[in-house]
């Protein structure tokens, strides 16, 4: 037997992952919340893309003769205390929001996986390390050190998210390093490495993919935090500014008008309230569907 | 057992010392890379390049960062936080002034979260299966959905505009009696409790459904032992255990929610000061901030992890 044939038996053959993954996407597929989840999550996805052109105004143009006026035939949703369509702003801020969500979502998995992997794959004073300044940063709560952060970076939407990138990393890390632990020992790691295997083509084609199914449900659940965190530091005027669209900045405008015109304040909370709701029943789904290994993901 | 007990929480506080001191170093590191000159906020508008450097030398920006980091340590472990460059008061003494406000928020909340948790979770273990439990589930994973600030514009819609029962905002400490702290900290306590509320029916019901399961509960109900007393007392107190464990958590992120309550409550506690110093850019205020939040997050870790220990033996000698 040559040397490639016996990593290949080492992996988990190719036919049968397909099956798993089949397996797991039915079990994903009669779950109804789930369904409904990525059925959202895939409106929203056409809404931030099209936005420009579903949006029945221009979402910036301010008509101070048309401020604060009801919802009306014109202005379905009405308009806001500038005379803005608020509307045309929802959609345009769907874009906003989750362009930020996914640049967080990003930044925090491609900090937290490599260290995560590194740490439970080597283990001793390199994971030693790395956890205690990850337990650190999990001894602040979470908004309070996203604060800090935009107080360390400067107010803006960019630095806001590279905050809340930083609150969402010692889950993925914690996770990974979990997943990794628990892989390292098994019985096709040690052929992969008996047979010659290098550490990073270990890491890359055996552990990574053991990794994978954890992380997916995590960051489903991630991407709901995000979206709290993100409005909680527009609304305080720490995240996006002025001009920008936010679900946050909108609550915030919303607040400050509550008692002449409270219509104001059910569009973004539906907004938010929905996106939170999907990311998180559809980590719930992900997690059953893919089994019991993957409940300590939360 | 009190030694042990001892041992444990010993054990657990030795622990947390490193910890705390590397969240300090942490911030500390971050905000000197901070492109923000501490200099240039105190100097105001236009400053000169002498009166900038003038500043530095008068504050120790100019010294290495170690020594710097050093002396703000040893200044901290002897109650000493520094003074504010924007308000010219004792960070800790203000510090001091909000923690109660915010504290005897988080204890509301977790009254109400619990009062929640407990009442819906236990209905959704007693009726598993059922439609009731559907509903309950459906209610805490919509709850979930809604974080505090939204929450708190709600209420304040609902409860103080549309059916004036509470003030809007504002705060009244406790000294001035318990009715108006009430009047003014229950829809903050409410925003905050919702979705810890949420966690806790989950928890509660989970922790109930298992612990019905168990032998002891069956030998129980052979026994013909009232399901009042089946449910209150043998399943009650073994379902407490998972239930205690997420407080630790819920309390956490108590305190992070306080950071958007406070500001629309207009309440002035350790919320509002963060806010107030990351728009004034007062990183001394901050760095103390970081500092007593860390340590409370330990301590409340802490005696979570105690009554663990309390509920669970085994877990002592580990």
């Amino acid at each position: 037997m040559s040397l490639a044939d016996s990593t290949n038996l080492s992996a988990t053959p190719p036919k049968r992952r397909r099956r798993l993954n089949n397996r797991v996407l039915r079990r994903l597929m009669r779950n109804k919340a789930a369904v409904a989840s990525m059925v959202v999550i895939f409106l929203l996805v056409v809404v931030a893309v099209f936005g420009d052109l579903l949006a029945p105004h221009d979402p910036n143009k301010v008509t101070l003769s048309l401020r604060l006026m009801g919802p009306s035939g014109d202005h379905l949703l009405g308009t806001d205390e500038l005379g803005r369509d608020v509307l045309s702003r929802l959609i345009v801020a769907t874009r906003v929001d989750l362009l930020a969500s996914a640049q967080a979502v990003g930044i925090a998995l491609s900090v937290g996986v490599p260290l995560g992997i590194v740490a439970g794959y080597l283990g001793g004073f390199t994971d030693a390390v790395l956890s205690r300044v990850i337990d650190a940063l999990m001894t602040l709560p979470p908004l309070i050190l996203a604060v800090v952060v935009v107080a360390i970076l400067g107010p803006g939407l960019r630095n806001a998210m590279f905050a809340i990138a930083i609150l969402i990393v010692p889950s993925f890390y914690r996770i990974v390093r979990a997943s990794t632990q628990g892989a390292r020992n098994e019985l096709y790691i040690e052929s992969a490495r008996a047979s010659g295997c290098g550490t990073w083509r270990i890491l890359w084609r055996h552990i990574l993919p053991a990794v994978a199914p954890p992380l997916l449900v995590q960051a489903s659940f991630s991407a709901s935090v995000v979206i709290v965190a993100e409005a909680s530091l527009s609304f305080l005027g720490l995240g996006a500014r002025v001009p920008q669209a936010t679900w946050g900045l909108m609550l915030n405008d919303a607040s400050s008008n509550l008692t002449t015109s409270a219509y104001l304040i059910y569009p973004p909370t539906v907004m938010v309230a929905i996106t939170i709701l999907a990311f998180s029943l559809l980590g719930d789904g992900l997690r059953d569907a893919l089994g019991r290994q993957t409940t300590d993901g939360k | 057992m009190v030694s042990s007990m001892t041992r444990f929480i010993g054990k657990r506080l030795l622990l947390a010392v490193p910890t705390i001191i590397l969240v300090t170093l942490l911030v500390f590191v971050l905000m000197e890379l901070s492109p923000t000159d501490p200099a240039a906020v105190l100097a105001g508008d236009n400053p000169t390049p002498e009166r900038l450097a003038e500043i530095r030398e008068l504050h120790g920006f100019d010294r290495p960062f170690l020594t710097r980091y050093l002396e703000w340590g040893w200044n901290a472990l002897q109650g000493d936080f520094g003074v504010s460059p924007v308000t010219h008061q004792s960070v800790l003494a203000d510090l001091m002034y909000r923690l109660p406000i915010t504290a005897s928020l988080v204890v509301l909340a977790l009254f109400f979260s619990l009062v929640m948790g407990v009442v819906l979770g236990t209905v959704a273990a007693l009726n598993k299966g059922g439609v009731v439990d559907w509903l309950m589930n459906s209610i805490a994973n919509l709850l979930m959905a809604i974080p505090p600030f939204v929450a708190a514009v709600l209420l304040v819609l609902f409860l103080a505009i549309l059916s004036p029962v509470f003030p809007a905002t504002g705060y009244a400490d406790l000294s001035t009696g318990i009715g108006p702290w009430l009047q003014f900290t229950t829809l903050p306590a409410l925003s905050l409790a919702i979705i810890p509320g949420a966690l806790l029916t989950r928890q509660v019901r989970g922790a109930l459904v298992d612990a019905l399961e168990e032998d002891y509960v069956r030998t129980a109900r052979a026994k013909g032992l009232q399901r009042r007393l089946i449910v209150g007392k043998h399943a009650a107190k073994n379902a407490a255990v998972p239930v205690v464990t997420v407080l630790g958590l819920v309390i956490t992120q108590m305190f992070g929610g306080a950071v958007v309550v406070e500001r629309i409550f207009a309440i002035p506690g350790l919320g509002s000061v963060s806010v107030e110093s990351v728009l004034n850019g007062d990183l001394i205020t901050l760095q103390g901030l970081v500092l007593l939040v860390a340590v409370l997050v330990t301590v409340v870790n802490l005696c979570v992890d105690a009554s663990y220990g309390y509920f669970n033996p085994r877990l002592r000698t580990r």
